[in-house]
């Protein structure tokens, strides 16, 4: 047999030795000004990805093949498995997960080499070092901790399974949208760092450093959102966001890699900003490695995780010490010498981008005291306790309300210095469609809670805001339809960009406010023949059917679904066992309904032959979602500008211009 | 406006929105947090009825009772002490006797905790660690030979 594991491993070492190489000689060489030492980084940058590649590749054989010799084979797949789940399982734990991690890093590097041949020399050399500081860090915490390899003597027949609830579509895309998002911040770490070290910095870096955290920050958006859809339909119980440590380690990130997006535009447009911004950089990638580290190690559900595997804990509490204090006192002392940029007033865009990173810090900084908070305390005290939504909801919203109600305005203030009067006078045709917003809301819904058609408004103006700009900037409503599509089209697609990224976020309030203050629940017990009705639409449970699939027997209750009396189709919500590993899953139904959703799932089955069932009807759900996905189109249109790829700093205007006429 | 008023307007806003997340955190923390607590913890501190906690331990075998609307009443014990709870709503999936539970509610005047969610956060081989560190500390805790460390992220059930 051949022994692809050991195959695996050997490459991984392999890996371990070329990072090695690459953090030392080209940073030596920067410093030695050696061209040719330099130019060691981006060839064996590309071989360590090759390696990676290499030794995720067995792991993934391994898992296909179900080789349960090896443990970690043994200990999360079994050979009944659909092939899918195989290869998808070899992330469903922390080894693989590490693993994949790795192999997205080594990709980052390697593109890096590719793409950035436009870079300064010395940059490049620094950049990749850096990167690979974090991949020899990387790569020893799984040899020495986490090998996924490791041989089982003798070898079991049949494998313990993966945890049912994860033999899910999510699975294959959630993780690794996730571990790009994540993984990508550490390009822009390695820059600031580069930065640091260089003690120079320029526009110029913040148009590098851009797209690098845009690509981030485009896949951390939609592994979000995949993730929080995957807990909405796997779950069973219609929540969507539950405030768990494990979502808020992908929020903070996700909060910090906003605020960096926005501060490099300054960085980039004004020369402002520059040592905020580098502090934003290391900022988001050390709430990536939190992220990553505490939800799979396991800490953060528990303070124990380390006293039950102390290796693996104290490694992680040292690489969290040696990226994030090193980032951090490294920015301490390198910081000073940077030079301040242009001047602005405190009304102008500037001024509402940084309105933006502080609101965006802030609710980023509440989130992470209520999850860390708890560990804390009990590493401190002893005593246990749960920090859950009302926390979050007290403490989060309101300080993302006021930065929503703030997002129209950005874009449409001028750099420097601003009228905030005339702006506001700008969008009153936003307002005024927002305010018709609430009226109507208010006037559908009648008593319900003021809050909703206010909330309703609030996202109207996000959206109609938004809008406004494009409106105004190809003169839609005051030229002929022929000119403003033509202007529209001259329009460069980072504007385009702004414009769907800051939909989305109206989009998402949307289906926030729908789902949370216009649904219904209903829960009752049923037997095959009775009705149950939620809104308009009335459930007739028909019959329970048993049926068998590859590796589970399920039971299944049919529910024909009708709307004022006629058809609209069928549901069928199931309940899941899956004998190799005595466990189960329970399968809601979905049903869409232009952008709500009946969502239906089982609980017990009594012994008198009914069942249980929860109900939903989630008006606006989908939006939630959606605006996700139009936020990653903004993102991908901004990606597209073509100042992102080509040619020279282009500075907005030349210096003597910057000073502003006090 | 010159540049040091600037630099202080700019200082003053971060400073001003940095007080109102402080003391929102703050008065948070207050007001809704809970407190986790085994039944012995219960019996022992002398909890007051109304106070909002977390109770976990196992659920006591053959305790559970169900009545219709999907009312239950079942014991959470710690091996030493154990205390009614009563719920009603659907349980989770992995809700079985002998396994561990976690439910948050509060304790009325008579004794019966009334619960509003019960969480089973742990598939055949994961214990609420809550319930773990109550059970060992109870000296009820049997060693299974599985290992419990790494609870899969999207194992989450609420």
């Amino acid at each position: 047999m051949i022994a692809i594991a050991e195959l695996g491993h050997y490459a991984l070492v392999l890996a371990l030795a070329l990072a090695l190489v690459q953090s030392c000689v080209p940073i030596y060489g920067a410093r030695r000004n050696d061209p040719v030492l330099m130019s060691v980084a981006a060839p064996v940058a590309l071989a360590q990805f090759g390696f990676v590649a290499f030794a995720f590749g067995a792991l993934v054989i391994c898992y296909v093949t179900s080789d349960f010799s090896v443990i970690n084979v043994f200990e999360n797949s079994h050979s009944a498995k659909p092939l899918i789940y195989k290869i998808t399982g070899v992330w469903g734990n922390h080894e693989g997960s590490m693993m994949l991690w790795v192999l997205i890093l080594s990709i980052f590097g390697a593109l890096v080499a590719i793409f950035g041949t436009n870079l300064p020399a010395r940059l490049k050399a620094n950049v990749l070092a850096v990167q690979s500081w974090v991949a020899f860090t990387f790569y020893l915490f799984i040899l020495t901790t986490s090998n996924p390899f490791f041989r089982l003597e003798p070898a079991p027949i049949e494998g313990r399974d993966l945890n049912p609830i994860l033999q899910d579509p999510g699975l294959a895309i959630h993780p690794p949208l996730l571990y790009v998002g994540y993984v990508g911040l550490s390009i822009s770490f390695s820059f600031a760092v580069a930065a640091l070290i260089e003690g120079r910095i320029d526009a110029a870096w913040a148009r590098w450093v851009r797209p690098w955290t845009l690509l981030a920050w485009m896949f951390l958006t939609g592994g979000i959102a995949m993730g929080s859809y995957w807990a909405y339909y796997t779950l069973g119980w219609g929540g969507w966001w539950f405030w768990d440590p494990v979502e808020n380690a992908s929020l903070m990130p996700w909060m910090a890699a906003t605020a960096l997006l926005h501060s490099a535009v300054v960085m980039e447009k004004r020369n402002a900003l520059k040592v905020w911004t580098i502090l934003l950089a290391i900022l988001a990638f050390s709430l990536s490695l939190v992220g990553t580290f505490l939800v799979r190690s396991g800490v953060l559900t528990s303070v124990h995780a380390f006293a039950s595997d102390p290796t693996r804990g104290l490694f992680i509490l040292m690489i969290l010490v040696l990226f994030i204090g090193g980032g951090l006192t490294l920015f301490a002392i390198r910081a000073p010498l940077l030079k301040q940029g242009g001047l602005f007033a405190p009304i102008s865009r500037e001024g509402a981008l940084v309105l933006n990173n502080l609101f965006l810090l802030s609710a980023c900084a509440s989130v992470f005291v209520g999850t860390l908070y708890p560990l804390a305390l009990e590493a401190l005290t002893g005593e246990k306790i749960s920090v859950g939504a009302p926390f979050f909801n007290t403490t989060f919203w309101p300080l993302f309300i006021p930065l929503l109600f703030a997002v129209p305005f950005g874009p449409l203030l001028p750099w420097k210095r601003a009228d905030l009067l005339g702006v506001a006078q700008r969008l009153l045709g936003a307002a005024a469609l927002a305010v018709i917003g609430i009226a109507v809301t208010f006037a559908a819904e009648g008593g319900g809670p003021i809050l909703v058609p206010f909330a309703f408004g609030l996202a109207i103006f996000v959206i109609t805001g938004a809008l406004t700009d494009i409106v105004e900037r190809t003169g839609l409503l005051r030229v002929p339809l022929g000119t403003a599509f033509a202007r529209a089209r001259g329009l460069p697609r980072s504007a385009w960009g702004t414009v769907f990224a800051h939909i989305g976020l109206g989009v998402t309030l949307l289906g926030i406010v729908g789902e949370t203050q216009l649904g219904t629940e209903r829960i009752a017990e049923m037997k095959p023949g009775q009705s149950i009705s939620i809104r308009r639409y009335d459930l007739h449970f028909d019959d329970l059917v048993d049926r068998q699939g590859p590796n589970y027997s399920e039971t299944a209750a049919r529910f024909t679904v009708r709307r004022g009396g006629e058809l609209v189709g069928t549901m069928e919500p199931s309940k899941r066992t899956f004998p190799s590993r005595g466990t189960g899953t329970t399968e809601s139904a979905l049903m869409t309904r232009g952008v709500g959703q009946l969502y239906l799932s089982l609980g017990d089955l009594n012994p008198d032959g009914s069942i249980a069932v929860r109900l939903y009807h989630k008006p606006l759900v989908l939006l939630i979602w959606l605006g996700a996905v139009v936020m990653v189109i903004g993102g991908g249109l901004s990606l597209s500008d073509r100042r992102l790829r080509v040619g020279a700093p282009k500075p907005a205007r030349s210096k003597a211009v910057m000073q502003p006429a006090e | 406006m010159t540049r040091r008023q600037r630099r202080l307007a700019l200082i003053g806003s971060a400073l001003s929105v940095l007080a109102v997340a402080v003391a929102l955190v703050l008065g948070a923390l207050k007001d809704s947090i809970v407190f986790f607590n085994s039944p012995t913890d219960v019996a022992e501190k002398h909890i007051a009825a109304g106070t909002r906690i977390r109770l976990g331990g196992l659920v006591k075998e053959g305790s559970v009772e169900r009545s219709d609307n999907l009312r239950v009443r079942f014991d959470v014990t710690d091996g030493k002490n154990s205390i009614r709870v009563a719920y009603q709503g659907l349980l989770p999936d992995l809700f079985r006797e002998g396994q561990g539970v976690v439910t948050e509610g509060t304790l009325d005047g008579g004794g019966l905790f009334k619960a509003d969610s019960v969480l089973a956060k742990h598939d055949e081989k994961y214990m609420p660690k809550e319930v773990a560190d109550a059970l060992k500390k109870s000296g009820h805790w049997k060693v299974d030979g599985d290992k419990s460390a790494g609870a899969d992220p999207q194992g989450r059930t609420q």
